[in-house]
């Protein structure tokens, strides 16, 4: 089977085979080779909620890799016409070999994956999963610290509906992380979550103070809070803005400490970071590419060369 | 004063023993012997149990119970014991089953979870994380469910 739907779809082991594939892949991603390892596939670009970065490093992971695109967004299409997910998918069923999906409804990923045969990879469902951004934190951080064992990570902001932080916390205490989770008490990370990682036996510490954990960090990982997922507006208001990183709260930050973010951002990662040695959210993103190559090419069934020549 | 007493043996039906006290009428519910059926069904709550210290008990004259609806109540009467009476006596004795998930029998209550639209076809699916205590989870979303309220999300 081919989808990822949640990270609890990849064993440890094989979340470090794609890491390894995407690091092979890494000259292919930017466009120093061409290797045509999906010639003649599709994928089917499924946005049905903005997106920049999933939407964009899918498109060139296909294409960098020989692949056609089809890309469907909900406004101009049959679904802005009231047709049910499940239509739609069939339809995307005889028209690619392999879907992504964004969705504002949580459970449309893994509801997809059960209307179809090709191989579903989640972008993102409403705020439950996004596991292939997960992989690419788990390809940016190990690359990084050399490994993903035993990290001391903070995560910051909207940890209610950030779905990036649920399946990347999901995936790191498999890996024997401490995390530290920083947000208000209105953002809290949902409890069946915070459950799963202590059963998983991960250290987790929730606060509501930033500043106090810095120090300590392996991986800072900020997040916006989210605008778009508040029923009201007034329970926003009353959060936003309320943590800033800046380049002065990272004076006691470990050397090899890293700032990453999912983005877009808005005012709680400072641009004074930027120019520092911690940051590495651009990084990130770029690595959406290979990473993103190597999970087409798994769900696809697709083998990688271990070494890519230019 | 034993609990037979309180209510008349019944001819053929279903007897349902064992209910956890106070939880008979969303037994009933479950099992959708709420409305529209016309059975006789007697109904004593509360009364003293060796076993539970208080329970409930449910007779449903002339209505055998199947397996998938006894199945049902495992979600709130998992240790529930159920006898089909033939003619005044015990014809057979039925467990109830909690499987590994339920399919079409209550929906999710999270209100945006994909399976939220009704037009949406595939059957409605949880989980369940664990028996003891009562843990349930939507397939689709992940979210868990309040087994306090799950009656009201019977399909």
């Amino acid at each position: 089977m081919g989808d990822l739907i949640t990270m609890d779809d990849l064993t440890n082991e094989e979340i470090l085979q794609v890491l390894d594939n995407a690091r092979s892949l890494l000259p292919v991603a930017k466009g120093d080779v061409y290797l045509p390892l999906l010639q003649g596939k599709v994928l089917g670009n499924l946005f049905f909620e903005n997106s920049t970065r999933t939407r964009m490093s899918f498109e060139t992971a296909m294409k960098r890799l020989g692949g056609e695109v089809l890309n469907l967004s909900s406004i101009g299409s049959s679904v802005a016409k009231g047709e049910t997910l499940y239509d739609t998918m069939q339809m995307v069923d005889g028209y690619a070999d392999i879907a992504v999906i964004r969705h504002p409804n949580q459970g449309a990923a893994q509801y997809s994956a059960d209307a179809v045969e090709i191989p579903i990879l989640n972008g993102g469902d409403g705020a439950g999963n996004h596991p292939t951004q997960t992989m690419l934190d788990l390809f940016t951080i190990r690359e990084a610290h050399g490994s993903l064992e035993g990290l001391n990570v903070m995560m910051v902001g909207d940890l209610r509906y950030g779905r990036t932080t649920h399946s990347l916390s999901h995936a790191l205490v498999r890996f024997g992380a401490k995390i530290t989770l920083v947000s208000p008490e209105s953002l809290r990370m949902p409890d069946e979550i915070v459950s799963d990682l202590i059963s998983h036996g991960g250290e987790i510490n929730e606060t509501e103070e930033m500043s106090l954990s810095i120090d300590s960090a392996d991986v800072i990982y900020m997040t916006r809070i989210q605008k778009e997922r508040f029923p009201d507006e007034d329970e926003y208001i009353k959060v936003a803005g309320i943590y800033k990183l800046t380049e002065d709260n990272l004076s006691g930050a470990k050397a090899g400490m890293i700032v990453m973010h999912p983005l877009p951002r808005v005012n709680e990662l400072d641009a004074s970071v930027d120019s520092t040695k911690h940051a590495r959210y651009f990084q990130q993103a770029f690595n959406g590419v290979p990473t993103r190559m190597a999970l087409l090419c798994r769900s696809l069934g697709v083998k990688i060369p271990k070494k890519v020549n230019k | 004063m034993s609990e037979m007493r309180r209510v008349t043996a019944i001819c053929n039906g279903t007897a349902i023993d064992h209910i956890p006290s106070g939880h008979a009428l969303q037994v009933l519910k479950m099992l959708r012997l709420d409305v529209g059926r016309s059975n006789p069904i007697s109904m004593v709550m509360n009364v003293p149990s060796g076993k539970m210290g208080r329970k409930d008990v449910l007779k449903i004259e002339d209505r055998e119970l199947n397996q998938e609806e006894l199945d049902r109540l495992a979600l709130i009467a998992p240790k529930a014991s159920v006898a089909i009476i033939r003619n005044y006596h015990v014809a057979e004795k039925r467990t109830i089953e909690l499987g590994t998930e339920l399919i079409n029998i209550v929906r999710c209550s999270f209100s945006n979870c994909i399976t939220q639209n009704p037009r949406e076809p595939l059957p409605h699916k949880l989980k369940i994380i664990s028996a003891e205590p009562m843990k349930i989870r939507c397939f689709y979303c992940g979210k868990n469910q309040n087994i306090d309220e799950i009656v009201d999300y019977i399909i």
